[in-house]
């Protein structure tokens, strides 16, 4: 399947990217071949298979509910571009 | 002898034997990583420092007959394999500054067993792609011939093996980024079986494919680091409550009629592949009558979805990854874009100028994929062919012990020749993808070598945990072929 500039955006924005308009044209026909390519997947007889999500072992995996100490935020916090304290910083969310 | 000749199985036993410490063996590396690293371009971070200070603590343990498995042994690591104080980046600009508080469950046992860690070897940023060139810091080269690729994703881990530049290295295969690489360099290569080794501190790309295991000069090195690394992890729910055998042990018992019986297949469907190159054909015919005369069964399997995996796979493996990056955001690790002081508008700089172009290409896939509307006609059905192509296998696997096939349709190509078409590179990966969706074990093991010189391996996939078969079959293969061991000169 082919797919529009406009869906490219579209998809781009929730992806939370933005391309620039100087690739943008080679980015849609790229995503049109792959896509067009994937449209084999139409011809296979999927009737009453189920998914697969992976994994090697189906039995579900329990463990005892037990607390354990966290790291701590000097540890989590270690790598934030933007912190103040214990906190990580955005830019302002309500204007 | 020289250091750089010493495989994980050598030195284990010089170093055991004190004919020679870890710190002479170390520091021997990394004077050849000195001389040597410029054209290879393999590492994206290297630790002197550290590695020493790993190794005389090695000398000591050794001393005092405390030796552990790999005690002294020196490796290298894929660059997205967290490890506590080093840089870890995933060959992205986006995790440029981000250095890990914890050390990997893979990385933890290696170091549990007393190895030493020479630093973090380049690849295909988050490790999508086929060839290394992916990555936002370097090119690594291949060792046979600078101008062509390494392969990839686990590429620098595969070209320092290749360039003995450590013992050992360990990268992580998605879709066939450590048979792949180990082939275009000519060592081996393995694929554990999905749930094997613990995923927890390697870094997602699509979680449900993704494999850490070794890249070695020989098979038994690759037990060797198998051993090491296998294993339940309380950390990892996917990882598997199953026992893991000592690997060597089926080696050192080895004779030649050991693999007498053995049932090996191979797909029709394979021989008949788009885009295969004769040099490989020829290759791979002679790699069948190597096996043949070790008493290996060969016949002809079919596995029908076949034609469907490249498709599949590119859509299962976007959408996972679509949604493991959307982590990156600027705001708890890594880059942050700062020139927009409104939220959404940081996120959309920070993605777009930290991710490189395949990555924000396989996001978008990922997401189109996943969104409403879509969900069923892609992700839902390539799910579905995901069923039909692990049931193939398992039907194969009925009446054959191991599936045989080349790792790749081509050897490496050369530098910058299909970056600019990546269906091209997708579909290069079409020997390789199927165990990575299948969940089962692969090895690739050199099998032989181009006109112009570039070395080619052959794949063999086995049963579920049954690594074992792959390692029984790949060492006999191994010494059948008398190709162990050479490596290029740099």
């Amino acid at each position: 399947m082919k797919i529009s500039k406009n869906e490219v955006e579209k998809i781009a924005h929730l992806a939370r990217l933005e391309i620039e308009d100087s690739r943008k044209e080679k980015m849609v026909e790229q995503l049109g071949n792959i896509l067009q390519y994937i449209d084999k997947l139409k011809d296979a007889d999927v009737d009453g298979v189920g998914g697969s999500s992976g994994g090697a072992i189906a039995d579900n995996v329990l463990r005892e509910d037990r607390p354990e100490a966290s790291p701590g935020p000097s540890i989590t916090l270690a790598n934030a571009p933007d912190r103040d304290e214990d906190f990580y910083v955005v830019p302002r969310v309500v204007k | 002898m020289e250091y750089h000749e010493l495989t994980i199985g050598s030195a284990r036993e010089k170093l055991a034997r004190h004919e020679i410490s870890s710190v002479e063996l170390t520091s021997a590396l990394f004077d050849r990583i000195e001389k040597y690293e410029e054209g290879i371009g393999a590492f994206i971070t290297l630790d002197r420092e550290q590695a020493l200070a790993q190794a005389e603590k090695a000398d000591q343990d050794l001393a005092a007959g405390k030796g552990s498995a790999l005690t002294g042994i020196p490796l290298a690591l894929k660059d997205i394999l967290c490890t506590k104080g080093i840089k870890t980046t995933c060959g992205s600009r986006i995790l440029e500054n981000f250095i890990p508080q914890y050390d990997g469950t893979v990385v933890s046992k290696l170091k549990g067993e007393g190895a030493v860690i020479l630093g973090k070897t380049n690849l295909d940023e988050f490790a999508m792609g086929s060839s290394t060139e992916n990555s936002a810091y370097k090119i690594t080269r291949n060792p046979w011939n600078q101008e062509y690729v390494p392969g990839g994703s686990s590429g620098g881990s595969a070209a320092a093996v290749a360039a003995r530049f450590c013992c050992g290295s360990i990268g992580t295969d998605t879709g066939g980024s450590i048979r792949q690489p180990a082939s275009h360099c000519g060592v081996v290569g393995i694929k554990p079986t999905y749930g094997r080794v613990s995923r927890f501190g390697l870094v997602s790309y699509a979680s449900s494919l993704d494999q850490a295991g070794p890249i070695t000069r020989d098979v038994r090195d690759a037990a060797l680091l198998l051993n090491a690394i296998s294993g339940h992890d309380k950390l990892d729910s996917t990882s598997a409550r199953v026992p893991v055998p000592d690997f060597t042990q089926a080696l050192d018992q080895f004779d030649k009629g050991s693999l007498k019986g053995m049932r090996a297949g191979i797909p029709k469907e394979y021989v008949s592949a788009e885009g295969m190159d004769p040099e490989v054909e020829k290759v791979f015919h002679h790699a069948k009558q190597v096996l043949q005369d070790l008493g290996v069964e060969i016949k002809e399997i079919s596995l029908p979805h076949a034609e469907f995996v490249v498709a599949a796979y590119y859509i299962i493996a976007p959408c996972e990854a679509s949604s493991n990056l959307a982590r990156y955001d600027g705001v708890k690790y890594g880059f942050r874009d700062r020139s927009s002081d409104d939220l959404m508008d940081m996120y959309k700089k920070t993605k777009s100028r930290g991710f490189g172009l395949e990555v924000q290409r396989r996001i978008i896939i990922g997401t189109y994929a996943l969104s409403a509307g879509y969900y069923d006609a892609y992700y839902g059905r390539a799910s579905k062919v995901r069923t039909l192509i692990a049931g193939d296998f398992s039907k194969a696997f009925e009446t054959c012990d191991l599936i045989l096939s080349p790792v790749a349709p081509a050897p490496a190509f050369k530098i910058g020749e299909k970056t600019d078409d990546p269906l091209t590179m997708y579909l290069t990966d079409i020997f390789t993808l199927s165990a990575n969706m299948a969940g089962i074990p692969g090895i690739s093991v050199p099998a032989g070598y181009s006109s112009k010189g570039l070395p080619v391996g052959i794949q063999m996939m086995a049963r579920k945990f049954d690594e074992m078969a792959l390692l029984r079959a790949g060492y006999g293969f191994e010494q059948s072929i008398g190709l162990a061991r050479k490596f290029p000169d740099l």
